[in-house]
């Protein structure tokens, strides 16, 4: 079977974000944003997705770079690669948990030209929904990865309903611990949304892994000033190094004084259809020593709750264990 | 009962007597190729020549080792099928056509990129490099290219071109890299023969004689 041909669309390469979000609308439901590519075209070759209407975003220069704020925080534009994320001075010197998981991303080539906006807005990697079958998840009345044979070992631990998919952003979980704002600009003009509430679960709205309406982009992220130079901890496991989505990955930010945990942030990746926050460790750990015992803990508590699948039991002590190995050597 | 003879592009197959190679380069090379490229890809144009309803112009600008080409562009189109079907750069090698396998590496702005996942009309204003664009106007191999085959690099080969942009574009910003950034540079490009280690040998080899 090949589908390598996209089918026909109409292009669409505004220079403005006011103009990209004009299209946008107009688009409606046959409209599609397209930044890096990398995931929108596996989706048009594929013939899942068909829009008519494409708005290639990658003119817009206004949309790159990474800028000091006022508060000491930086503004990382959505267009900003993740090479240069990863690279930038300024992200590795204050937020090195977010240069970690952007380079942990994929490969190079497409940490090359896939963008932070991109990484964060993608669509999840059930292979079931991939596929192009009538899933919850696009529309039908039925979940294949979530049946007696169906294969789930990459699928969720937490947040099932009807969809068992997950979050497979790397970057996303970094921006809940970093309790990063998503800037979205739609026609009504801006808004700031804590990282937490940007990505929603099957339970909100099914058919989307973010709250971005049709005619809304994402323009930029803003991390705040208080976990700058705070310790951190990324981790990522997959079946292979290079390419592979995460099985699971925590990311954390604490702040330690003598060997104290003063204050924590911590999420976990590809375990949930959004990126976990990990509340209950924090709660467990803020205040205690920095120890092995604190960290045994810490793993335990993660766990809690965790409703395995029929192939993915093995997330529960993966996912303990990386939380252990956060506290214990962030 | 007599089947009717294969069609392609309004050329028969069976009466033109000629490789498959040959068949595809003579229709690039003939006046029939910016119209005939679409039917050869399997795809439906619009207005011909025109610019899509409201959407971009067709026939763009394209910067590719260092010749500016005039191409018909369609909306829908992926650097790499422009390279190989339109310019006739075929050395860009096309595997899996989903980013997952490196062979369509290219460089962009001296960037190594797959070339099967970004779309032509994204990089009217960039400058494209291919593996045909690495070699001095007097045929002298690029460095890489030279230490590929002076450490036997490739096995069969259809990796190749991808993994030496890819070394290229590393040894571009880092002329003297340690083993472990090789591997890491060249991690976006598989090799289904496993010749992994006569690779990152060519590319250390190239780095001390470049």
């Amino acid at each position: 079977m090949s589908k390598d041909m996209m089918a026909a669309f109409e292009l669409y390469q505004p220079d403005s974000v006011d103009g990209a979000i004009d299209l946008l609308r107009e688009a409606g439901d046959g409209g599609w944003a397209l930044a890096g590519g990398n995931d929108s075209l596996d989706w048009f070759k594929d013939r899942v997705k068909r829009p008519r209407t494409v708005v290639d975003l990658s003119g817009l220069d206004e949309l790159r770079g990474v800028r000091e704020l006022p508060d000491g925080g930086i503004e990382i534009g959505a267009l900003t690669t993740l090479t240069e994320v990863e690279r930038n001075g300024l992200v590795r010197e204050r937020y090195g948990l977010l240069a970690d998981a952007a380079g942990r991303v994929a490969s190079p080539q497409i940490r090359n030209t896939g963008t932070l906006g991109g990484n964060l807005c993608q669509d999840t990697r059930c292979w079931y929904y991939r596929y192009g079958v009538d899933c919850y998840r696009a529309g039908g009345s039925s979940c294949y990865a979530d049946s007696p044979q169906g294969q789930n070992r990459e699928h969720c631990l937490w947040g099932a309903d009807r969809c068992v998919a997950v979050s497979p952003s790397d970057t996303a979980p970094a921006m809940v611990a970093l309790d990063a704002r998503m800037v979205v600009r739609g026609a009504g003009g801006e808004r700031e949304v804590p990282a937490e509430q940007f990505f929603i679960g099957p339970d909100v709205d099914i058919e989307r892994m973010t709250i971005l309406e049709p005619g809304e982009i994402l323009t930029a992220v803003r991390i705040p000033a208080d976990w700058a130079g705070a310790r951190f901890y990324f981790e990522k496991v997959a079946d292979r190094n290079t390419w592979d989505f995460a099985l699971a990955s925590v990311a954390a930010a604490m702040v330690v004084s003598g060997n104290t945990i003063e204050r924590i942030r911590m999420a976990a990746g590809a375990v949930q259809c959004v990126p976990r926050r990990l509340a209950v460790v924090e709660s467990v750990v803020t205040g205690q020593p920095k120890t092995e015992a604190t960290a045994a803990l810490a793993g335990q508590s993660a766990v809690r709750g965790a409703t395995p699948l029929n192939f993915n039991h093995f997330k529960i002590p993966l996912l303990q264990n990386l939380v252990m190995r956060a506290i214990r050597d962030a | 009962m007599k089947y009717p003879e294969p069609k392609l592009a309004g050329v028969s197959i069976a009466s033109a007597k000629a490789t498959r190679r040959q068949f595809i380069k003579g229709v690039i090379a003939s006046g029939a190729a910016m119209s005939g490229a679409g039917a050869l890809i399997g795809c439906s144009s619009g207005g011909e020549g025109g610019a899509m309803a409201g959407g971009v112009e067709r026939m763009i600008r394209l910067n590719v080792n260092g010749i500016q080409h005039t191409v018909d562009v369609l909306p829908n189109e992926t650097l790499a099928m422009t390279l190989r079907y339109k310019l006739n750069l075929t050395g860009t090698k096309l595997g899996c056509d989903r980013g997952e396998c490196g062979a369509c590496t290219i460089l962009v702005d001296d960037v190594a990129s797959y070339s099967c996942s970004m779309l032509t009309h994204s990089l009217r204003d960039k400058t494209i490099t291919t593996i045909e664009g690495l070699e001095a106007s007097d045929g002298t191999l690029h460095p890489v290219q030279q230490a590929m085959i002076d450490e036997l690099g490739p096995q069969c080969g259809f990796c190749t071109p991808g993994q030496v942009m890819s070394a290229v574009a590393l040894l571009n910003v880092n002329p003297s890299p340690t083993r472990d950034e090789v591997r890491m540079a060249l991690a976006g490009n598989l090799c289904r023969c496993g010749a992994y280690d006569n690779y990152l040998n060519s590319v250390m080899r190239a780095a001390q004689n470049a």
